[in-house]
């Protein structure tokens, strides 16, 4: 990987909540790198951290030590207007993530006007298009929507910015089967559109496989194994956690799972 | 001809009705016309409210209609005239100064309609602000805005209302500010309260992260979330802030005589309430269905705009 081509390197991040004996440290000296126009994996269970490891990138969380760089630009305190037009997230649940009493028109403006862009018309159409939204829902209030009809204008929001980057927390895993793959196809094919760099993070690995380049393996706050997607269909993992997480994936078998190691 | 103008009526009725409950408006001014002919449709359904919307509306048009309404002079005495029953000359009867007590409600409503618009316009701002400003920084911040208010809230509000106006002199300006001053506190409470479980939600955060500042996300992301519990909380405190008002002017802090306000009528009246009962009873009437106007109003409006009891 040319150095040139990193568009986010994270080294020895740790963040921490609480103090003294109520510390709880909830990632621990996670380091990785995403090259340009690449989607990067991060899974776990439930608590790994890979959340955590998202809104530390935003600056929502202090970093308890290591660094973060965008771009080859380093990251630290508060985050200026720039950094959010280069870095945008989406939610896990697109139920809470919309404003109630905001129609669709004025989620998405809302970004224009703080950024104080031009041609605001024609953006919030583009983007409605882009999501698969068409025009008709551009006045309903987020109650009026479904969950996938949510997630889309999330998304639109996001992007409305262009920006470079996308954190993805769990895009899919509040939506329906159904709906998820759609959500999934209309990711990779907006990838391509405007050239973005994602972090998805799951617990699914058959979404990270399928979305994903390469992927980082969480638990307890530590990344335990980076693997590319090749070497993940192969087979070729080596830590047992991530072994065990495949095996979870072929479906519920009694034995196994009574198997299974809790990994601290 | 006749027959066919009907329908056509009919049909643009219709055809608003549809414009109005479309799930697709084409306009910003469509879908909020929408959402409050919902929430109209929602309000009309509770009978009591519709009432108290009817009381309400009563009040406005009769302070603005007094001078063409009222059949005399408030403040000119008659004193040939004085202490009345009711007539065809004076269909509510007269005081001790011979003064018509129908033309004085009728203009007292003005000054009862002054009270409650101006406290409300000071006080629910005011909780407002300081409410979300607390409840969205937390921390220090907090704790010195709460304790404020605390100490505001500890007040009994008629005495401190009374304690202000015996230091800024009686007058119905000085006994509306010590009522604003007296009843910020509850509206800053329910703000807190509701920006605190707003705080962290994925919305704002999103808002947060699209670099909106703080003032923007309490304008224009958190007030108007809290806006609906304060406003019916408001309705329902107006009740409280046009008895305070009748109390202070009961006992001669409020407005000054010969202003006709309506809990100076009730004190002018004490003297005669036995033999000449009208004079004190009807200006106490007349708050008593005032009051229960602003109460029925606010259950309603709480039925429709309080996100907790179901309405959209």
């Amino acid at each position: 990987m040319a150095q040139q081509d990193v568009m986010i390197d994270v080294q020895g991040l740790g963040v921490s909540f609480g103090h003294g004996s109520a510390r709880v440290d909830a990632v621990r000296d996670v380091s990785f790198q995403v090259a340009r126009g690449c989607s990067y994996g991060l899974v776990g269970e439930s608590g790994s951290g890979k959340s955590t490891v998202l809104k530390a990138l935003c600056g929502l969380y202090p970093l308890q030590g290591g660094s973060i760089a965008i771009d080859g630009r380093a990251c630290i305190g508060r985050r200026n207007l720039d950094f959010y037009r280069q870095v945008q997230m989406v939610f896990q649940d697109p139920y809470g993530s919309l404003h109630p009493r905001h129609t669709v028109d004025r989620v998405l403006r809302e970004p224009i006007t703080i950024h104080k862009l031009e041609r605001a018309e024609s953006r919030i159409r583009e983007m409605l298009v882009d999501v698969g939204l068409g025009l008709d829902f551009r006045f309903r209030y987020s109650h009026q929507l479904s969950g996938g009809q949510r997630q889309r204008v999330a998304i639109a929001r996001a992007l409305i910015l262009k920006p470079k980057i996308l954190l993805l927390d769990e895009p899919t895993s509040a939506l329906d089967v159904s709906v998820q793959a759609e959500m999934l196809n209309l990711l990779h094919r907006l990838r391509e559109k405007y050239d973005l760099t994602y972090i998805l993070v799951s617990h699914d690995l058959a979404v990270v496989a399928h979305m994903c380049d390469r992927l980082g393996v969480m638990v307890n706050g530590r990344m335990v194994e980076t693997l590319s997607d090749v070497s993940l269909l192969n087979g070729q993992a080596t830590h047992p956690y991530t072994r065990q997480l495949i095996n979870a994936c072929h479906g519920y078998d009694r034995k196994m799972i009574d198997g299974f190691v809790r990994y601290e | 001809m006749a027959n066919n103008e009907y329908p056509q009526q009919e049909q643009t009725v219709d055809g608003l009705r549809q414009w109005l409950l479309t799930t697709t408006p084409c306009s910003r001014l469509q879908a909020r016309a929408g959402r409050s002919y919902i929430a109209w449709l929602s309000f009309t359904r509770n009978r009591l409210a519709v009432i108290g919307l009817g009381i309400i509306t009563l009040l406005v048009l009769t302070a603005v209609l007094a001078p063409l309404i009222a059949p005399y002079h408030p403040n000119v005495p008659d004193l040939e005239q004085r202490l009345q029953t009711m007539s065809m000359e004076h269909w509510l009867g007269t005081d001790q100064l011979g003064r018509d007590i129908l033309s004085r409600i009728l203009y007292g409503s003005r000054l009862t309609l002054y009270v409650v618009v101006l406290v409300a316009i000071i006080a629910a701002p005011l909780g407002l602000v300081v409410g979300t400003v607390a409840g969205y920084s937390g921390g220090l911040v907090d704790s010195v805005l709460m304790r404020i208010t605390d100490i505001f809230l500890a007040f009994p509000k008629l005495i401190l209302a009374l304690a202000f106006v015996a230091a800024l002199g009686p007058g119905i300006e000085n006994a509306i500010i010590a009522i604003a001053i007296t009843s910020w506190p509850p509206y800053a409470r329910i703000a807190r309260a509701e920006t605190i479980t707003l705080r962290n939600s994925d919305f704002i955060v999103a808002a947060r992260l699209q670099g909106a500042g703080h003032i923007r996300l309490i304008v224009h992301h958190i007030i108007p979330l809290c806006l609906s519990s304060v406003i019916v909380r408001v309705t329902l405190d107006m009740a409280g802030i046009i008895l305070t008002a009748a109390g202070l002017g009961f006992l001669g802090l409020g407005a000054q005589p010969p202003l006709p306000e309506w809990g100076a009528m009730i004190a002018g009246g004490r003297q005669f309430l036995l033999d000449q009962w009208w004079v004190a009873t009807l200006p106490g009437i007349a708050i008593f269905i005032v009051s229960l106007g602003f109460n029925l109003l606010g259950d309603g409006l709480r039925d429709v705009l309080d996100p907790r009891s179901g309405g959209k």
